[in-house]
């Protein structure tokens, strides 16, 4: 296998034949300017100094890894969560958010622009944003921000400036050319803060040497905690930087590793994000060249998910290369598997993972791996964002019955670790669709 | 590289460079006068008439963008045409019929991002605007020495003009390479930023003008090419100061697309056609 995808050698322009950097003229200097950088601070122990420290003492790092044992007992082997929604801001992005914004800083650059889907990644530029006195503007689709209200105000709280973007489906793809189109005229003070390992280079191995964390940690973590390797690593894949970040450390292990797409309404529908998974063409989108969705004539197509963050019709070119390779493989996990998940992981251990982790989870507690002992799950983020979203799509499947006590899922068999049956019934949870109207 | 008897050097990319070559020397005024006009916008039929209205208004060249879902280089007004275009059901096989009529009269440069170009394979592409009597191409998203080897060498194959872009921020020896690798002219790119009409011309467009004339120039090929200014020039005024600066043409696009989104689109880009002619004395 190629060794393209070693993150040892440097920011990569190139992943196999995906990646490359399909720009404006004015953006070249900037991306010169980046890389150059970041060959510089990667490896500056003043830079790793302060990021360590702050991703120690602000974000609150590391991240626990838990084993979920009710999630464990129904999935039959055991199942280990990676806490990326106990960070600071509630998910994995901010750990490339502060990187990238310490970045900014170095290069003296005192404005930043970010896009946000799920509004998480918003959320955590502009709050590094905050901490590190930059001026923030955040692109947001509008259909984005009405799934995604809580965040928008977050986001305002912290004196950023969200920017809604009324073009096309109004979802993340629009927030991204947007923030795209800001940066061609702004680049002189402007550090674009993509938020995802997509976009041309070297924004994929930056983010993903930025988000690597994720992996490093569980590594060490699970070598400890559980005395071995997992054999699988899942995660969820949007632009695909929590995956690539968990993946990292693993790669060159005996470890399966399942990056879980959006689904959607299913592949066949064509209303989907699975953009590894379908086996979509290579084409052009945000300065890279990568698997695509897009028509005969090479219009690119709106992807769709329940979940924003996953809601994105292109993927990193690290991912397109790990598939190509036969390092990784990529699943879709459709919306309403997604969403009932989301409910179970919430009920099964009292964590409300956000709808982009649910897809993994369903994939994790539904879809048979005999040959899997020990899964290892980065669970991306927190789900609060979620709850309108999630609880209206729940009735829109279960009708008024949604949140009734008994989902209709699988009781859990009760084993040597296992819960108490009674405790169940009697009722951990809303009673009723009517209670949280 | 050898050089003609008129002083101009041998194209490499054949016929397409040589009728833009044309269009450069034989204009009148004080420069070539480029009109953009976004392929199918308002609707094909109406498209078609103000693509005449430029002919008659005295293009020298026009330059024919295709409607794409996510334009990065572009501002509003062209993203918002570009978007009604494809909402109308405006398609590639639209612009190509819009362009190849138009052909008979101007030569045309078509503007399009790359994942176009790339989509059916750049050997189809640059053999189907050949078919189609085009002259030259020109992908914002496609710059010299990253992606742009395969490109170029199909366009030169297909005898279509590859013309590439430089910006405020491109440093000399860049707009050495890119000048050194442009065929039919250079785009200079007047603003850091999108597409769209500016009150005035940027502090910048002297410069960028200088450059863009001078960096690398004297060897060989890249002696005479010739240097088109755009991104923002409205009126017949900045085309003046274009001209004025040194620029060989004067592209104008958001403000003639605006006119083309008017009441009376042809009426309205008449006026603004006649409004550049006189600001290049014409
Ligand atoms: C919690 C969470 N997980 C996952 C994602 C998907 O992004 P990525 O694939 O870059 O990890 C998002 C994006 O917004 C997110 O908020």
């Amino acid at each position: 296998m190629s060794t393209a995808h070693r993150p040892e050698i440097g920011s990569e322009r190139r992943f196999g034949p995906y990646g490359g950097r399909y720009v404006p003229e004015s953006l070249l200097p900037a991306l010169d300017e980046l890389e150059a950088v970041w060959s510089e601070l990667r490896d500056d122990p003043a830079f790793k100094n302060e990021f360590r420290g702050l991703l120690r003492d602000y974000v609150g790092r590391p991240s626990p890894l838990y084993l979920a044992r009710r999630m464990s007992e129904r999935a039959g082997r055991e199942v280990w969560l990676k806490r990326e929604d106990l960070n600071h801001t509630g998910a994995h992005k901010i750990n490339n958010a502060l990187g990238q914004c310490l970045i900014a800083k170095r290069m003296g650059k005192p404005r930043i622009i970010a896009e946000t889907g799920a509004g998480q990644h918003g959320v955590a530029t502009a709050t590094a944003a905050a901490l590190l006195d930059l001026e923030c503007v955040i692109y947001m689709g509008v259909e984005d921000i009405r799934r995604q209200m809580p965040n928008v105000q977050r986001m305002r709280l912290l004196g950023t400036t969200v920017q809604p973007v009324e073009s096309g489906a109004r979802t993340l793809k629009e927030a991204v050319s947007q923030a795209f189109r800001d940066w061609v005229g702004s680049v002189g003070d402007t550090h674009y803060v993509m938020g995802t390992a997509a976009g041309a280079a070297p924004f994929p191995a930056i983010v993903r040497d930025l988000q690597r964390i994720i992996g490093d940690e569980a590594r060490e973590q699970i070598l400890e905690q559980a005395g071995r390797l997992p054999d699988r690593v899942v995660a969820c894949v949007g632009g695909g930087s929590n995956a690539i970040g968990i993946f990292t450390a693993f790669l060159d292990d005996p470890v399966a590793l399942v990056g879980v797409e959006a689904g959607g309404h299913g592949i066949l529908s064509g209303s989907h994000g699975a953009v590894l998974a379908s086996g979509v063409d290579a084409g052009v989108l945000h300065g890279s060249y990568g698997p695509v969705m897009q028509d005969a004539q090479g219009q690119i197509l709106e992807a769709h998910s329940v979940s924003a963050g996953l809601d994105y019709p292109g993927v990193g070119p690290q991912h397109a290369w790990l598939r190509d390779s036969g390092r990784a493989t990529y699943v879709p996990v459709d919306d309403d598997d997604a969403v009932r998940a989301f409910r179970e992981v919430a009920r099964l251990e009292g964590i409300i993972p956000a709808l982009e982790s649910s897809h993994a989870l369903h994939h994790v507690l539904h879809v048979p791996a005999p040959e899997v002992e020990v899964d290892l799950v980065c669970l991306s983020g927190r789900g609060d964002k979620d709850l309108a979203e999630a609880l209206a799509k729940l009735e829109e499947i279960d009708g008024a019955a949604a949140l009734a006590a008994d989902d209709g899922e699988p009781t859990v068999v009760p084993t040597a670790i296992g819960s108490d049956p009674e405790a169940d019934e009697d009722g951990d949870g809303p009673q009723g669709a009517e209670e949280v109207r | 590289m050898s050089t003609g008897p008129t002083g101009t050097s041998t194209p490499r990319a054949g016929a397409g460079e040589e009728r833009i070559a044309a269009a450069f020397r034989d204009h009148e005024g004080a420069a070539a006068l480029m009109p953009y006009i976004m392929g199918g916008y308002p609707d094909p039929s109406v498209s078609r008439d103000i693509a005449k209205a430029y002919v008659d208004g005295g293009a020298d060249l026009v330059e024919l963008g295709v409607p794409y879902s996510d334009p990065l280089a572009d501002g509003p007004v062209v993203h918002a045409a570009g978007t009604d275009a494809l909402n109308a059901g405006v398609t590639v096989d639209d612009v190509f019929e819009l362009g190849e009529q138009l052909a008979a009269d101007v030569p045309v440069v078509l503007m399009t991002y790359a994942n176009i170009v790339l989509r059916p394979g750049i050997e189809a592409f640059a053999a189907r605007m050949r078919d189609a009597g085009f002259s030259g191409l020109i992908v914002p998203d496609l710059p010299i020495g990253e992606d742009s080897a395969d490109v170029v060498a199909a366009c030169d194959a297909a005898g279509i003009a590859f013309v590439p872009l430089v910006a405020p921020s491109t440093t000399e020896a860049r707009v050495a390479e890119v000048r050194s690798a442009a065929r039919g002219f250079l785009y200079a790119v007047s603003v850091t930023g999108t597409t769209g009409e500016r009150a005035s011309l940027s502090d910048q467009f002297e410069e960028v003008i200088r450059r863009a004339k001078t960096a690398g120039a004297g060897d060989g090929a890249a002696a005479d090419v010739p240097v088109g200014l755009g991104f923002g020039i409205a009126n017949g005024e900045h085309a003046a100061q274009a001209a004025a600066a040194g620029a060989d043409g004067v592209i104008v696009g958001s403000r003639l697309v605006r006119a083309a989104g008017e009441d009376d689109p042809v009426a309205a880009v008449s006026a603004v056609m006649a409004d550049l002619a006189s600001g290049l004395g014409r």
